[in-house]
């Protein structure tokens, strides 16, 4: 099967086939990484744009280093130095890269449908780098990629993803996505972090994370975004952590080779402990690690399907 | 696609291969510093048949990796490049080695100035030497084989159809025409 589209919006406009071969793409091109020569051709002479609206290292950083193995230019906007300060819209911003010659766009967002909209205004690619609480496509197909490596295939795995599900892009990602591949998909949050209408995505929903923890193959821990709307939901970081929090002793009550994920930053001790997050159950780095070469399959494929 | 000729069946393609493992030993005086490399997918089945016709001929185990050259194809910019990027497997160094690059056919010899570049990545080898078990003519490049399993004088309206067991459940040779 060959890539047609020019940008990679969500998990959702993607059926199994397409998921299956971003996959197998990046599967493909970590090696690269492994060379002491980390490089190769593919997008000579590409330019791919950065243009991020909110704080994120891990993610810019990571594209930017996949483009870079890649061989493709890039540049970097960050909103706050940048003219969007004097009020130029979204779509100006997005029509200047345009006429600048980029050939890529990957665009992180506040607002929800940022990406979708930017996409629908420009002929070149758009890669949606997280917008609002809709989509973190990558982020999906990282954790999808580190759990079919160490679990070889994601269909019939009992997957749990906990925290803040309403606010959470990284959570609406890997639900499309890990649903699309056959997974049996848990999400568990205290009620008031649990969307309306989520059993429509075709998840089962528990308030009871040791319970939620009992099949799982591998479970997902969402970052408590204290910095947002966690606050007036869980005024005492200590009271998630008592209830919701992934320590030894939950862990040491589920499947033995549970699978530790946390789409980072940390915050050590709110959901996860330290021990858990350094311990030999987590695979946090290499979820980093695979992070590139996700990206870079995806940059590839979005340059290869368009036109 | 229309199938024209049979031109190697199984006993001819496994006689190239034999042969072509001779000469690769002879001309490397042995298998001292040697190593393959197949391209994706057909050269890396050959290659591993090299390699254990060499192990059987002088007992020694030659390194052989897997090279996918899509990354470093001159077409990938329009639509024709279009392709899966499969697994690149070279887990041993090349530097100062003699690596034999393995392929099925040699054509317009593109897929070997990819697979020269992609190599200059991984090292310097000490030399690198083509085997192919097809050459049909045309090229496009100043490129030529070390070693042939047969020479095949083709139209450009043809193809040549190379079938292994691992990936065909055959060996044979086919020149089909293109309609």
């Amino acid at each position: 099967m060959l890539w047609t589209r020019k940008d990679l919006l969500g998990l959702e406009y993607l059926n199994r086939e397409e998921i299956e071969l971003i996959l197998d793409t990046a599967s493909s091109f970590k090696e690269v990484s492994t060379r002491e020569i980390k490089k190769v051709p593919a997008l000579r002479g590409k330019t791919a744009v950065n243009l991020f609206y909110e704080p994120s290292t891990r993610t810019r950083v990571s594209f930017e280093v996949a483009a870079k193995r890649l061989s493709a230019d890039v540049i970097n906007i960050a909103a706050e130095t940048s003219s969007v300060r004097k009020g130029e819209t979204l779509i100006d911003t997005g029509k200047n890269i345009q006429a600048l010659k980029a050939d890529i766009v990957i665009i992180r967002h506040n607002c929800s449908g940022a990406a979708n909209m930017l996409a629908r205004a420009l002929d070149i690619s758009v890669v949606n780098a997280g917008d609002g609480w809709h989509e973190h496509p990558t982020q999906a197909l990282l954790d999808m990629l580190t759990l079919q490596e160490k679990l070889g295939s994601i269909r019939g795995l009992h997957v749990t993803i906990v925290g803040d599900i309403a606010h959470s892009r990284v959570a609406r990602s890997n639900i499309w996505g890990l649903t699309k591949l056959g997974a049996q998909v848990t999400v568990c949050a205290p009620e008031i972090l649990i969307p309306a209408g989520i059993e429509k995505m075709g998840v089962n929903i528990s308030n009871n994370i040791d319970q939620a923890l009992k099949n799982a193959d591998a479970v997902n821990v969402l970052r408590m975004q204290f910095e947002r709307d966690a606050n007036a939901a869980f005024p005492e970081q200590l009271e998630y952590f008592k209830k919701f929090g992934i320590t030894s002793e939950r862990l040491a009550k589920a499947k033995k080779n549970i699978i530790v994920m946390h789409p980072g930053p940390i915050n050590r001790g709110i959901e996860v402990s330290s021990e858990v997050a350094d311990g030999e159950n987590s695979v946090i780095l290499e979820q980093v690690t695979n992070g590139i070469a996700v990206r870079m399959a995806v940059l590839f494929l979005v340059s290869q399907g368009k036109g | 696609m229309q199938i024209k000729a049979k031109i190697m069946d199984t006993e001819a393609v496994e006689r190239a291969i034999t042969r072509i493992a001779h000469e690769i030993i002879e001309k490397n005086k042995g298998t001292e510093g040697l190593c393959l490399v197949g391209i994706r997918n057909r050269g890396v089945h050959i290659a591993s048949r090299l390699a254990a016709c060499v192990k059987k001929i002088e007992n020694a185990v030659v390194p052989t990796g897997a090279l996918d050259i899509t990354l470093y194809r001159d077409d990938l910019a329009c639509a024709s490049g279009r392709a899966v990027v499969r697994k690149t497997e070279i887990d041993f160094d090349i530097n100062n080695k003699n690596l034999v690059l393995v392929d099925d056919v040699l054509y317009t010899g593109r897929t070997i100035r990819a697979a020269l570049d992609a190599l200059s990545d991984f090292g310097r080898p000490r030399s690198i030497q083509l085997a192919v078990l097809v050459d049909r003519g045309h090229r496009e490049l100043p490129i030529r084989a070390d070693f042939v399993g047969k020479n095949i004088p083709t139209a450009c309206n043809e193809s040549v159809e190379v079938r292994l067991k691992e990936s065909d459940q055959v060996d044979e040779v086919l020149i089909a025409v293109k309609e």
